[in-house]
């Protein structure tokens, strides 16, 4: 990483402690209120907060526009932003308008089939994948130019964030293709949620092995259960979601009305177990409409307060 | 080759219901392979038209030819003699064939029969399945021979996504996920460094987005 | 106009319900006289086309008789036979005509029974649809002429 921006998630990572990040989903409507409310409710809690760009396929609020509000607010946001619906022209000119905001994080994504979503019968661009949207804001930050060749003076500062599921197969793919995410020159990553414990130490020692845990900061995926109901959902219907049997014996094991906490209980034991983890460099929470439950998980983590940067 | 499937008899009947002298006219070539477009499907949709007008009272002659390719002009020529003496043709080559007989005959009503869906291979008897895009620019010497392009939902040149499941697509649990093919066979040829290679953006100029493609082989041209 | 008599088409393959229909006859077993037998080597060799256009000749009703599944000679013209039967009752329903009026049979060459009850059964059941739309448009399309003729 030797490239600063005026990132805090960059700052927090450099100076060595665990960043936290969290997630809003944007609304299915024009109400940017939603996105402050949601925000409020964690701000104090995260060093970023990542906005999802269309998530699931679904039409919402555009991340771009939610990122602006958080950063008016005096947030970090972490732009994330889907191959799926833009070509390189209009991801470019995203990036540009997003950095013109002093907007400064962003994770690249390929982003769910359009299949999922609420617009089935859409065409989709796939123009560029995650890891070719990687290489393009680094050539945009780095070297100052275009795609397509055009040189510019004001580059956008951006600390390049990429996605990686590890428990998507085949699994012996996913370390070397965390380390294609890094040559293309991702800085951070979070992953997908974690549940598989064992699987995860795994992938995470071979990329420890590769040394790629000296080059990329990896955030660990957390994302707390509501219920027994959900640990079924994600297990059973979810591509690339691993939901050992344990945590859904775990989760029905309790009474319904206790489930909840359980989740959280559950997901405070898995950072805590992984903050032993080297090469784990910090926490994304997915609070999957349940972004109120952050402040309680990142404080009963002992993530909280969260340390202040000069 | 091209595949193709038979529109549904209601569409075409919707088609050609007000005209009284319609010819049908089969493609010898690819959609005869996949059973879409032949001599026998021309013969039958024929005879399904008649039966169908018939049955509803309404006189309706229809006649019935196929040509060795409907994307050439010199068997397009074949029809100049009888065309005039149809109201309407109803074509079931590919959309290239529709498109260049109705070229050839301009001022005649052209109908497509068929829905040109993509170009692929024969796994069995009624199973087609696609293969290639058409890119323009050929990536299957670094790729083990299989195409992300045409075999990856997400098109994507680094892939597999985080979707990609027991060797299926997260799309649909039928479609093998490409980049899991394009893994294994890299696996076998001892290519796997190439995968760890970050390909870079696409140039899709040779592909659709260029506009309507042309080849001119001056090598070959008189 | 007169009594319905309805004109049935029996395509029979000549190692199975071609023998059976002898074997029947051979038996003094009773069947209705107005199904024509057509011999083929192979059930297989009946094609989409044969069918219609024996429906747009006239035809009331058509059955193919092969082997037993599993016992074609020719390995699967029989299971080949009987998907394009499928095919053409579904086009048969799509244009005015019903799907019924054609059916699909196995027997074997010693089913002379069989063949006899098969028959009946066609017959009854192209009795009950009645005669096939393309006859009676013909027929109701024929008569002002016969009309302006008397």
């Amino acid at each position: 990483m030797n490239n600063t921006t005026p990132s805090r998630l960059e700052k927090m990572l450099a100076a060595g402690h665990l960043a936290v990040t969290s997630e809003v989903g944007p609304p299915r409507s024009c109400d940017g209120s939603v996105i402050e409310q949601k925000a409020e409710l964690i701000k104090d809690y995260v060093d970023a907060v990542n906005v999802t760009d269309n998530q699931t396929s679904v039409t919402r609020l555009c991340s771009l526009a939610a990122c602006i509000r958080l950063k008016l607010m005096g947030l970090e946001p972490v732009l994330q932003m889907v191959t799926r619906d833009r070509n390189r022209i209009a991801l470019q000119s995203d990036i540009f308008g997003a950095a013109s905001f002093g907007i400064c994080n962003i994770l690249c994504l390929t982003g769910d089939h359009q299949h999922f979503g609420d617009h089935p019968n859409a065409v989709n661009v796939f123009d560029l994948d995650s890891t070719q949207l990687i290489q393009t804001v680094r050539l945009m930050r780095d070297e100052g130019r275009l795609l397509g060749g055009h040189q510019f003076e004001h580059r956008p500062q951006m600390f390049i964030g990429a996605a990686a599921n590890p428990f998507a197969d085949p699994f012996e793919i996913r370390v070397p293709r965390l380390a294609k995410k890094v040559a293309a020159g991702a800085q951070f990553i979070q992953t997908q949620c974690i549940y598989n414990m064992d699987k995860f130490k795994l992938w995470l020692k071979l990329a420890r092995d590769r040394g790629l845990t000296e080059r990329v900061a990896i955030l660990a995926g957390i994302t707390p259960m509501k219920n027994v109901g959900m640990a079924r959902y994600m297990k059973n219907r979810v591509p690339g979601i691993d939901v050992p049997d344990e945590i859904v014996k775990r989760m029905g094991g309790v009474p319904k009305e206790k489930q909840a906490a359980e989740g959280i209980r559950l997901a405070i034991e898995q950072i805590q177990e992984l903050k032993e983890e080297e090469g784990i460099r910090g926490f994304h929470l997915m609070a999957i409409e349940w972004e109120e439950k952050v402040p309680e998980i990142v404080e009963r983590a002992g993530l909280f307060p969260r340390p202040q940067l000069n | 080759m091209i595949k193709a499937v038979p529109k549904p008899l209601e569409e075409i009947i919707d088609l050609v219901k007000d005209f009284h002298k319609v010819l049908i006219v089969g493609c010898d070539g690819c959609v005869t392979v996949c059973e879409a477009g032949g001599l026998k499907e021309v013969q039958v949709l024929g005879s399904s038209l008649r039966l169908y007008f018939t049955q509803a009272g309404q006189r309706m002659d229809i006649d019935e030819t196929s040509l060795t390719r409907q994307c050439d002009q010199e068997y397009l020529d074949q029809l100049k003699d009888r065309i005039d003496h149809y109201e309407a043709v109803v074509s079931l080559a590919c959309g290239c064939g529709v498109q260049y007989l109705a070229e050839r005959y301009h001022d005649k009503i052209v109908y497509p029969g068929v829905d040109t869906c993509f170009m692929g291979v024969d796994l069995e008897r009624g199973v087609y399945a696609e293969r290639c895009q058409a890119c323009g620019k050929c990536i299957l010497a670094n790729t083990g021979g299989i195409c992300p392009i045409a075999r990856c939902s997400k098109r994507m040149l680094n892939g597999p996504c985080g979707g990609s499941e027991k060797g299926k697509c997260e799309v649909n649990p039928e479609i093998d996920c490409g980049w899991q093919l394009i893994y294994d066979r890299l696996k076998i040829l001892g290519q796997l460094d190439r995968f760890e290679q970050p390909v870079d953006p696409k140039d899709w100029a040779t592909s659709r987005d260029g506009g309507p493609r042309k080849i001119v082989r001056e090598d070959l041209r008189l | 106009m007169g009594r319905f008599e309805p004109k049935i088409l029996a395509f029979c393959c000549s190692y199975c319900s071609y023998a059976a229909a002898d074997l029947a006859g051979a038996m003094r077993l009773q069947y209705p006289g107005n199904i024509k037998i057509i011999k083929v080597p192979c059930t297989g060799k009946v094609d989409l086309i044969h069918l219609l256009l024996a429906f747009e000749q006239g035809a009331d009703g058509i059955m193919v008789a092969g082997c037993l599944e599993g016992n074609c000679h020719f390995l699967s013209g029989n299971l080949r036979a009987r998907q394009r039967v499928n095919r053409v009752m579904a086009i048969l329903d799509r244009i005015g005509l019903e799907g019924d009026r054609l059916a699909m049979f196995n027997l074997s060459a010693g089913m002379g029974a069989r063949f006899a009850e098969m028959a009946r059964e066609m017959y009854a059941q192209v009795l009950k649809l009645g005669p096939s739309p393309i006859n009676i448009a013909r027929e109701t399309a024929a008569r002002p002429i016969v009309e302006v003729a008397a």
